[in-house]
C-alpha cells in the first residue's frame, strides 16, 4: 500500500519538477512585461533536443549541454529583439499570437532541420533505479528536483542580491518607476527572455534521458507548465515550483488512484477550481486595480 | 493512298503522343506534419521516391506517373478537403492516403460519390469492415495485431493479460479490437489502462497493473515514443520478469534504440520488413523488403519504416492494378484491384476479394522477440 | 441617395456582403472552390460571435473550439445512437452548450487577462478531453460518421445547396452582430471594453451583459459546430481542442478585433491560407508562424481596422491639402 502510494509520489514529483522548471520560464517573462510566452515550450524542447543530438553526434555530454543551453539562450534573445520588442505596446492578445507564431516557426524549423523522430539523451549518472522505501526512483529524476531546486536557490540570490537582478525586480513592479530611476528596461526585457530560454533549456536537458525529446516535445510540456505557473500565481520561483509539484503530483495520484484515462484533465480542472476560489492563484500577490 | 497514310500516321502519331504527354494522376493526402507526422512523413517520402524511380523506368502504359500530394497537418476535417481538392480540382485517377483511420473516414464518402479508387493507409478494421465498394487498404488491421499476439501468448500458457493501451486513434481502436477477440484465445484482460501519447511518465499506470492479481504477461498498444517509455519504466519498475508484448506501432528500430536494455524480452508482430536481411532467402518477401530498405537508406540516410511500407505496396498495388485494367478508366481499375492475387509487399501477400479490400491473412506478421538489442524471429 | 452614401450607411457592408455571396457560386470554377467557401462561411459565424467577446466585450478566450465540438457531437451522437431528427439535435446541442455556458461564466468572468485566458483554456481542453474518452458515445479519437442534415424531409447536401444555406447564415449573423453593435446593448458593451469600472459606474451591470455576450457566443459556436459536422460528414474530437480555439482566436486577431466584417476577412484569410500553403512543402509550419508574427507586428489592430486607419488619414490628408 506505502510502496505503491509512494511510487506514485515519485512519479509525480519527477513530472512535477519539468513542469515547475517550465512554470520558471513563463513566470520570469511575465514579470518582466507582461507577456504569456506561449513559445516556452519551444525553448524546452530545443535544450533537449540539441543536446541530444549534439551527444548522438559524438560531442561529449557536459559540452554538448552547455552548447545547447547557450544556443537557446541565444534563440531566446533574438526572439524578444526580432519579434517581441517592434510589437512592445501591443494588447494582450496580440502579442500570444505572436509568441504562438514564434513557437510555430521554431518547431516548424527545427522539424525541417531535425526531422520527425525521437531521440534520447544520456542519464548522467546512469539508468539503475533506486530502491526507496519500497518505490524506485530513477537517479535521473533527483538530478531533476536537485537541479531545479539549485536553480530557485540561484535566482533568489540573483534577484537579491545582485544590481541586475534587482533591476529586473524592479521593472517587473513597475515599468515607469524603473525607467525614471535609470533602470534601462528595453535590456532588461531582451535578458528576461534570454534568461527563460536559458532555463527552459536546462529543464529540457534535465528531463530529456527520461521523457525523450522531438520536434513536438514542447507542446504538452509548455501547456501544462503555463497551468503551473498560473497555479503558482506567476508571483516568483517559488511558486512556480509550488504549482509545478502540485500539479505533477496531482496528475500522478489520478492516474494511480481514480482514472488513467482522465489524468490528462486533472491540470486544467484543478486550474479551473483553483481560479474560481483564488483567482491569484495559489501565491499571487493580491494586486489593487487602479481606475 | 499515300496521302492517307500520312494523315493517319500523323493523327496517330499525334493521338500517342498526347496520350502519353497525358500523365497518370495518383492523389494523395498524407499526415505530413501534426502528431501523425512520424507515420506520414515516411509515406510521402516513399511516394516520392517511387514515383521517380517508376518514372525512370519507363512510366505505366507509356505515361508518366504524376504524383499529387497535400499536407492534412493530422486533422480529418482537412483531410475531406483536401480530399475534395484532388478530386474535383486535380481530378486524379487514383487516391492513396489517409495516414490515420480518422482522416481516411473523412474521405472514404467523398471517393464513394466520385467513384473513385481509394488505398487507405490507416490501420484501424474500420476501414474496411463494412467493405465499401471503393475503399482499399493496405496496412495489417489491428484486430490482426492482438490476434497475433494473442496466439503467441496462447503457446506460451498465458491467459491474464494486463492491457495498457494509448488514447490516441492507434491505441483507442486497437485496444477496442483487442477486447472484442481475447476470449477467442482463452485470455482474460484483467487490468486495462490508458496513457496518453505524450505522456512523460507511465509509472503509475504500470504500478496499477503490476499490482493486479495473477496478471501473467502485458500487451502494450501504441505507436511512437509512449511505448518506450513504457519500457523504460517497466524496467524501472523491476517487471521485467513479467512478458511484455507491444504492437506493430513499435516495429522500427527507433524503439531499440529508446527503450534500451528494458527492451531485451519484449515480442511484438511486425511485417517483414523490419527484419529484412535475417529473412531466409526462399522467403517470398524477401527480394522486395530488401530492395525497398537499400533504396530508402540510400536516399534518406535513415532506416525505413514499416508505415512508409504500407504507401509503397499501395502504390505498387495501383500501378499493378492499373496495367491489369490497361486504362485509368476508374472501375476498371477498381475491378482490378479488387481481384489482385498473391501480390508480393512488403507488408504481406495480398489476396484481395469483393468481401476482402485488405487481402492479408495472419501470416503476414512475423513475431519477433528483442535479443540483445536486436530483432530475431521467434519460432 | 448616392452610391458612396449607401456604401457609408449601417446597412452598406451587409449589402456588399450580400453581393459578393450572391455572385460568388458564378465565380467559383468547381466543388472544392465551394467547399472552401462553405468552410470560410462556418468559421466566419463563429468568429464573429467571439468576436462580439473579444473585440468589443474585451475578453479573451482560448477554449471556444470547445463549445464549437460540443454541439457537432452532440448533433453527430444524437442523430446516430438516438435517431433524432439533425434540427432537434441541433436545438438541444445548442441549449446544452448555453446551460453550460452560463453555469461557467460568472466564476470564469470575474477573472482578467491571463487567468481568464488560463481558464477558457482549460475549459476547452477538458471538454476534448471528455469527447476523445467517451468512445462509446462520441467515436473516440478516430471519430464518428454525421449522417445528413435533413430538414422537413429533405436531404441538404451537394455543395450548392450547403452554401445557399451557410451564406445566409452568415448574412444573418452579420446582420444579427451589426445591430447588436449599434444598440444600446452594443455600447454597454463597448463601454465595459474601455473601463469595466468606468461603466459599472454610469450604471452598467457589466457582469449580466459579459455574461449574456458569453453565452450567445458559445451557442452561436455549438450552432456552427453541429452544421459543420453535418457538412462534412465525419468529426474528430480535435475540432473541440486547443490549436482548433487558437484557430478561432488568430482569425479574430489578424482581421481585426471589433469588427464584423473584420472577423469575416480574417475567417476567409486563414481558412484559405493552409490550401495556399501546400506548395510550401514542408515549409507551411514555418511560414504561416511567419506570417502571424509579421501581421501582427505591423497590423497589430488587425487587417480591416488598419486598413480603414490607412484610407482615414489619406482622406484626411487630402481634405487638408485642398
Amino acid at each position: 500500500m506505502l510502496a505503491q502510494f509512494l511510487q506514485f509520489l515519485y512519479s509525480g514529483m519527477t513530472v512535477g519538477s519539468a513542469y515547475a522548471l517550465a512554470a520558471l520560464g513563463f513566470t520570469i517573462i511575465y514579470n518582466t512585461s507582461g507577456v504569456i510566452n506561449f513559445a516556452q515550450g519551444e525553448f524546452i524542447m530545443l535544450g533537449g533536443m540539441l543536446a541530444a543530438l549534439l551527444s548522438a553526434g559524438g560531442v561529449p555530454l557536459p559540452l554538448a549541454i552547455i552548447a545547447a543551453v547557450l544556443v537557446t539562450g541565444v534563440v531566446g534573445l533574438v526572439m524578444e529583439k526580432a519579434v517581441i520588442e517592434p510589437a512592445q505596446n501591443a494588447q494582450v492578445v496580440t502579442l500570444i499570437i505572436i509568441t504562438i507564431g514564434a513557437s510555430l516557426t521554431i518547431r516548424g524549423l527545427v522539424q525541417i532541420a531535425f526531422g520527425k523522430g525521437t531521440h534520447s539523451l544520456a542519464a548522467f549518472s546512469g539508468d539503475t533505479p533506486i530502491q526507496f522505501l519500497g518505490a524506485s526512483l530513477l537517479p535521473q529524476s533527483l538530478w531533476v528536483l536537485g537541479v531545479t531546486l539549485a536553480i530557485v536557490a540561484a535566482l533568489a540570490w540573483f534577484f537579491g542580491r545582485t544590481l541586475l537582478g534587482k533591476a529586473m525586480l524592479a521593472t517587473s513592479h513597475n515599468k515607469l518607476a524603473a525607467q525614471l530611476v535609470g533602470i534601462n528596461t528595453r535590456r532588461v526585457l531582451l535578458l528576461s527572455f534570454g534568461l527563460a530560454a536559458l532555463l527552459g533549456a536546462l529543464g529540457g536537458i534535465l528531463v530529456a534521458p527520461i521523457t525523450y525529446t522531438s520536434y513536438d516535445a514542447g507542446i504538452m510540456l509548455g501547456l501544462k507548465g503555463f497551468v503551473a505557473a498560473v497555479l503558482g500565481g506567476l508571483g516568483g520561483g517559488v511558486g512556480a515550483i509550488a504549482g509545478g509539484l502540485i500539479l505533477g503530483i496531482a496528475e500522478a495520484m489520478t492516474a494511480g488512484y481514480i482514472s488513467s484515462s482522465y489524468k490528462d484533465a486533472v491540470p486544467f480542472v484543478l486550474i479551473l477550481l483553483i481560479l474560481f476560489f483564488m483567482p491569484r492563484g495559489l501565491f499571487g500577490a493580491k494586486v489593487s486595480e487602479r481606475v | 493512298m499515300f496521302k492517307k497514310t500520312i494523315i493517319a500516321a500523323a493523327l496517330s502519331l499525334i493521338a500517342i503522343t498526347a496520350s502519353a504527354a497525358d500523365p497518370i494522376r495518383i492523389g494523395s493526402v498524407l499526415s505530413v506534419s501534426g502528431p501523425a507526422a512520424f507515420l506520414g512523413d515516411p509515406e510521402l517520402k516513399t511516394l516520392q521516391l517511387y514515383v521517380e524511380k517508376i518514372n525512370a523506368e519507363g512510366g505505366v502504359l507509356g505515361r508518366k506517373l504524376e504524383l499529387v500530394h497535400y499536407d492534412d497537418g493530422s486533422e480529418a476535417s482537412k483531410a475531406n478537403s483536401f480530399a475534395k481538392r484532388l478530386i474535383e480540382s486535380d481530378k486524379v485517377d487514383i487516391l492513396i492516403g489517409g495516414t490515420t483511420t480518422g482522416a481516411t473516414m473523412a474521405i472514404a464518402p467523398l471517393v464513394e460519390r466520385a467513384s473513385l479508387p481509394f488505398i487507405s493507409l490507416a490501420g484501424a478494421v474500420v476501414v474496411i469492415d463494412p467493405v465499401k465498394k471503393w475503399v482499399f487498404k493496405t496496412p495489417h488491421t489491428d484486430r490482426m495485431a492482438a490476434e497475433k499476439v494473442f496466439e503467441d501468448m496462447k503457446k506460451r500458457g498465458i491467459s491474464k493479460v494486463g492491457l495498457l493501451s494509448e488514447t490516441s486513434g492507434f491505441g483507442a481502436s486497437g485496444r477496442k479490437e483487442t477486447q472484442a477477440v481475447a476470449a477467442k484465445y482463452g485470455i482474460t484482460l484483467v487490468a486495462d489502462e490508458t496513457y496518453g501519447p505524450k505522456d512523460t511518465d507511465i509509472t503509475a499506470q504500470l504500478t496499477r497493473i503490476k499490482n493486479t492479481a495473477g496478471v501473467q504477461a502485458v500487451f502494450v498498444f501504441g505507436l511512437g515514443q509512449g511505448p518506450a517509455v513504457v519500457t523504460k519504466n517497466y524496467g524501472q519498475l523491476g517487471m521485467t520478469s513479467v512478458p511484455m508484448y507491444q504492437s506493430h506501432g513499435v516495429a522500427s528500430d527507433e524503439y531499440l534504440k529508446l527503450s534500451g536494455k528494458a527492451a531485451d524480452g519484449v515480442r511484438l508482430p511486425t511485417p517483414s520488413l523490419l527484419i529484412a536481411n535475417a529473412l531466409p532467402a526462399g522467403d517470398a518477401q524477401k527480394a522486395i523488403v530488401t530492395g525497398y530498405d537499400k533504396s530508402y537508406r540510400d536516399r534518406f540516410k535513415v532506416e525505413p519504416s514499416t508505415f512508409g511500407g504500407y504507401a509503397l505496396d499501395a502504390l505498387n498495388l495501383s500501378v499493378d492494378a492499373i496495367k491489369r485494367a490497361g486504362s485509368t478508366d476508374r472501375e476498371k481499375v477498381r475491378a482490378a484491384l479488387e481481384s489482385t492475387k498473391g501480390f508480393v509487399g512488403t507488408t504481406g501477400v495480398f489476396n484481395m476479394s469483393a468481401t476482402d479490400h485488405m487481402g492479408l491473412d495472419l501470416s503476414a506478421f512475423r513475431m519477433v522477440e528483442v535479443k540483445n538489442g536486436d530483432w530475431q524471429l521467434v519460432k | 441617395m448616392s452610391m458612396k452614401s449607401v456604401l457609408r450607411s449601417r446597412h452598406g457592408g451587409l449589402l456588399v456582403l450580400a453581393l459578393v455571396l450572391a455572385l460568388l457560386p458564378l465565380v467559383l470554377p468547381n466543388a472544392f472552390y465551394m467547399d472552401v467557401a462553405i468552410r470560410i462561411a462556418l468559421n466566419a459565424i463563429v468568429v464573429i460571435a467571439l468576436n462580439l467577446l473579444m473585440g468589443y466585450t474585451g475578453q479573451i478566450s482560448l477554449g471556444h473550439a470547445g463549445f464549437f465540438g460540443l454541439g457537432a457531437y452532440a448533433s453527430a451522437a444524437l442523430t446516430t445512437h438516438f435517431n433524432w431528427p439533425p434540427m432537434a439535435a441541433l436545438a438541444a446541442g445548442a441549449a446544452a452548450t448555453g446551460l453550460l455556458a452560463f453555469a461557467l461564466a460568472r466564476p470564469v468572468l470575474k477573472l482578467k487577462g491571463h487567468t481568464l485566458a488560463m481558464a477558457t483554456l482549460g475549459l476547452g481542453i477538458i471538454i476534448s478531453i471528455v469527447i476523445n474518452n467517451e468512445s462509446q458515445w462520441t467515436g473516440g479519437p478516430d471519430g464518428i460518421a454525421v449522417p445528413a442534415f435533413t430538414l422537413l424531409g429533405l436531404d441538404v447536401a451537394g455543395e450548392n445547396t450547403w452554401y445557399a444555406v451557410t451564406a445566409a447564415l452568415l448574412l444573418l449573423m452579420t446582420w444579427l452582430a451589426l445591430n447588436l453593435i449599434d444598440s444600446p446593448v452594443g455600447r454597454a458593451l463597448q463601454a465595459i471594453h474601455g473601463s469595466e469600472i468606468a461603466a459599472r459606474v454610469a450604471g452598467v451591470d457589466t457582469t449580466r451583459y459579459k455574461v449574456r455576450v458569453f453565452v450567445l457566443s458559445a451557442i452561436v459556436a455549438s450552432i456552427a459546430g453541429s452544421i459543420s459536422a453535418h457538412y462534412v460528414g465525419f468529426i474528430t474530437p480535435g475540432m473541440a481542442g486547443f490549436f482548433h480555439s487558437i484557430e478561432l482566436v488568430t482569425m479574430v486577431v489578424v482581421g481585426g478585433m471589433a469588427s464584423v466584417f473584420g472577423s469575416i476577412i480574417g475567417a476567409a484569410l486563414l481558412t484559405v491560407l493552409p490550401q495556399l500553403l501546400q506548395t510550401f512543402e514542408g515549409w507551411e509550419v514555418v511560414v504561416f508562424g511567419v506570417i502571424l508574427m509579421g501581421t501582427m507586428i505591423f497590423l497589430p489592430k488587425g487587417l480591416v481596422p488598419s486598413i480603414a486607419q490607412r484610407i482615414r488619414a489619406r482622406r484626411a490628408r487630402h481634405i487638408k491639402g485642398r
